[in-house]
Order: structure tokens, then C-alpha cells, then sequence
């Protein structure tokens, strides 16, 4: 039953994430491709990080919001958002409860020491994984460096690095994108 | 008294879910403005407690801070009101637009744009690894971990989950051997 389904698979990817932001795509784009990969593709997983982006809330809130609606509709969303939303509010309802044992427990910065770095290495996987899609999106051959549109993207990504690292706001960048897409779109490359 | 709480609560991080962008850490900020300066619920010292513990506990930063703000304030109901008032909004905006992104899906002018818009969410994911990567300790054990917990479900596909217990367990486990070896 997918309404089940949407709401385990988020309560787990909900307990695992630690840390804000794109934390969490890691464990979304392995779980959402290894389950419903045949509906959700990896280029509609990557549009819906830009919507997110350009759309207030949590990230995590938006995303399985998104793929709950995508699989079953207005209660498969609810059921997704529930799953991400539940292990947070019990764990912080307990902790708040003991914050001071929970704050000097050796056992939690232990924990922490090797959680964090794994993040960062589990992020990496995740951002090669939107760079094969965007780039070789029918695998690594030779004729896809022969072809034009490769080296249009590369710009493009290019150039939006440079901007987002000179800390442009995000959505602007979005758009700029968008924009850039439409006009080498419509000439045909 | 105590019901007037909860609503507020409610309507607080229900404003604070409809105005942040980009979510977590950004979050942050309006909180403090909202729950300490205006509304006085919680200290300063209270949001330095927040963001220690929304660190250290799974899930979003935002139903982390919310919840513990709410239970601050208002005990169980409060903390129910609030992770309610932080979700409603973008739960919301988002069915609304993933029903809006299925009818325009198929417009040329829509896949053109989404083609261009994927290099730049690229280049900000990369933005983001990079800042994460900077904030990272710098230590043996850190990097170790990161090129493992890459290579591991990168080139040997192992399951993300495996991969998170197991980075525990090997901080847990190092930073005990450390403490052992500063009490000899």
C-alpha cells in the first residue's frame, strides 16, 4: 500500500538525517530511486530541488510533500510529510524534557565527531550523482563531448558557481538559469 | 491563558514557515526575532540551546527548533502547534504547485527552462558542499570519514543507512579511545 509505504520510508529518512538543508538528499534520492524510480526521475528529482529552493519552508517539508503528492496525491503528501515530521517532534519532546544529561552525554558528541564528516561525504555522492544527470544523462560517451549543448551547460554551471559564490541569492539564480535555458532552448541547440 | 498561548504559537511559526526561504539555518534568525524579542518566550541563551540540539538530533533544523521552542512555551499542546504552524505553509504551497508543474510539464518553454535551471541547482548544490565542507572539523577522523562515507556509496553502492549507523559508531568509538588516551 503506497500510502504505508510513503509514510515508513519518510519516518526513516525523518530519524537518519542529521543537520539542515541538503542533509537530507542523500537518503531521498537513494530511497525515492530505488522505490519509485520508474515514476520520479532523477531530472524531475533535480527540478523539484530548484522549486524547493524557490519556495519557502524546510526543504525536507518540501520535498516530501512533493514526492507524496507525485506517488498518491493530497494524502499520499500528507502521509510523506507526517513520516519526515514524527521522529523529530518525539525525539525533541524527549530531549527537551532531559536537555542537560542529553547536552553532557559523551555518547551524543561521540556520535556527532563521525556524523558530521559523513554528511559532507554522503552530500559529495549525491551532488555527483544531479552532475551525471545533468551532464550524461545517457551515460558517458564519446559523442557527448562532440555535441554543443554539453559545453552550453557546462557554461551555464559555470557561470552560476562563480555567482552563487560570490553569494547571490539563490532563487536569482534559479531564474537566471531559467532564463539562459529558454533562450538556448528556442535556438535551437 | 495557556489556549491563547498555543494559538499564537500556531500563527508565530506558521509566519515564520511562510517567510523563510531556503529553510533551516535561515530559519533561525526570524525565531530569534519573533520568540525572543518580540514575544519574550524564550532567552537568547534558549536559541543557542536550539541550534546545539537541532544539530545533534535527526531531522529538519526548523521541526527541531519548533517543536523545542513549543515545549518551552507551552509544554506538549505548544510544541504541537508550533511543528503544525512551521509545516502548514509549505505543505500547502508545495501540493498546490505540484499540481500546477504537472499541467505545464509538457510546454516546450517549460522543459527548456528546467534544462538550464538544472546546471544552476548544480552549481548551488556544489555551493553548498563546498560551505559544509568548510565547517567540517579538521581532523584525521573527519576526513577520513568523509572520503570513506564518498567512496563507500559512491563507487561501492552501499546503503546510505549502513553508511550513517556505521559513521557513528566509528566517531563514538575513536572519540572514546581519545578520552582513554587523555586520561592515561
Amino acid at each position: 500500500m503506497i500510502y504505508l509505504e510513503l509514510f515508513y520510508t519518510f519516518f526513516m529518512i525523518g530519524a537518519f538525517t542529521f543537520g539542515g538543508g541538503y542533509a537530507m538528499l542523500p537518503l531521498i534520492q537513494e530511497q525515492v530511486g530505488v522505490r519509485w524510480g520508474d515514476v520520479i526521475s532523477q531530472q524531475s528529482m533535480i527540478d523539484f530541488v530548484a522549486v524547493s529552493e524557490s519556495t519557502p519552508g524546510p526543504f525536507a517539508i518540501n520535498m516530501a510533500t512533493y514526492i507524496g503528492s507525485e506517488m498518491g496525491g493530497v494524502f499520499g503528501s500528507f502521509c510523506a510529510t507526517l513520516g519526515v515530521v514524527l521522529p523529530s517532534f518525539m525525539i525533541i519532546l524527549i530531549v527537551a524534557k532531559c536537555y542537560d544529561r542529553f547536552k553532557e552525554s559523551h555518547i551524543v558528541k561521540g556520535c556527532m565527531t563521525g556524523l558530521k564528516p559523513a554528511v559532507v561525504g554522503l552530500i559529495g555522492n549525491a551532488v555527483l550523482g544531479v552532475l551525471m544527470t545533468v551532464f550524461f544523462p545517457a551515460g558517458i560517451s564519446l559523442s557527448v563531448f562532440t555535441g554543443i549543448s554539453f559545453y552550453i551547460y557546462a557554461a551555464i554551471f559555470g557561470v552560476m558557481l562563480l555567482l552563487a559564490l560570490k553569494k547571490v541569492h539563490p532563487i536569482l539564480i534559479i531564474c537566471l538559469s531559467a532564463v539562459i535555458g529558454i533562450a538556448v532552448g528556442y535556438l535551437g541547440f | 491563558m495557556k489556549l491563547k498561548r498555543i494559538w499564537q504559537l500556531f500563527c508565530t511559526f506558521f509566519k515564520i514557515g511562510a517567510f523563510t526561504f531556503g529553510g533551516g539555518y535561515a530559519m533561525i534568525p526570524l525565531i530569534q526575532k519573533e520568540t525572543v524579542e518580540k514575544k519574550g518566550w524564550i532567552t537568547d541563551e534558549d536559541i543557542l540551546e536550539i541550534i546545539a540540539i537541532a544539530e545533534s538530533t535527526p531531522g529538519p533544523i526548523a521541526i527541531n527548533s519548533a517543536t523545542f521552542v513549543g515545549y518551552r512555551t507551552a509544554g506538549f499542546w505548544g510544541a504541537f502547534a508550533a511543528t503544525l504552524g512551521v509545516v502548514l505553509p509549505s505543505f500547502m504551497i508545495i501540493l498546490a504547485i505540484s499540481y500546477v508543474l504537472r499541467q505545464f510539464q509538457q510546454l516546450k518553454a517549460v522543459q527548456y527552462a528546467f534544462n538550464g535551471i538544472r546546471a544552476g541547482v548544480l552549481a548551488l548544490l556544489f555551493k553548498a558542499l563546498w560551505s559544509m565542507y568548510q565547517k567540517a572539523p579538521k581532523s584525521w577522523v573527519s576526513y577520513t570519514v568523509m572520503a570513506g562515507a564518498f567512496v563507500l556509496t559512491a563507487f561501492l553502492n552501499v546503503n546510505v543507512l549502513f553508511v550513517i549507523i556505521g559513521c557513528a559508531v566509528f566517531g563514538l568509538v575513536t572519540s572514546l579511545l581519545v578520552k582513554k588516551e587523555a586520561e592515561k
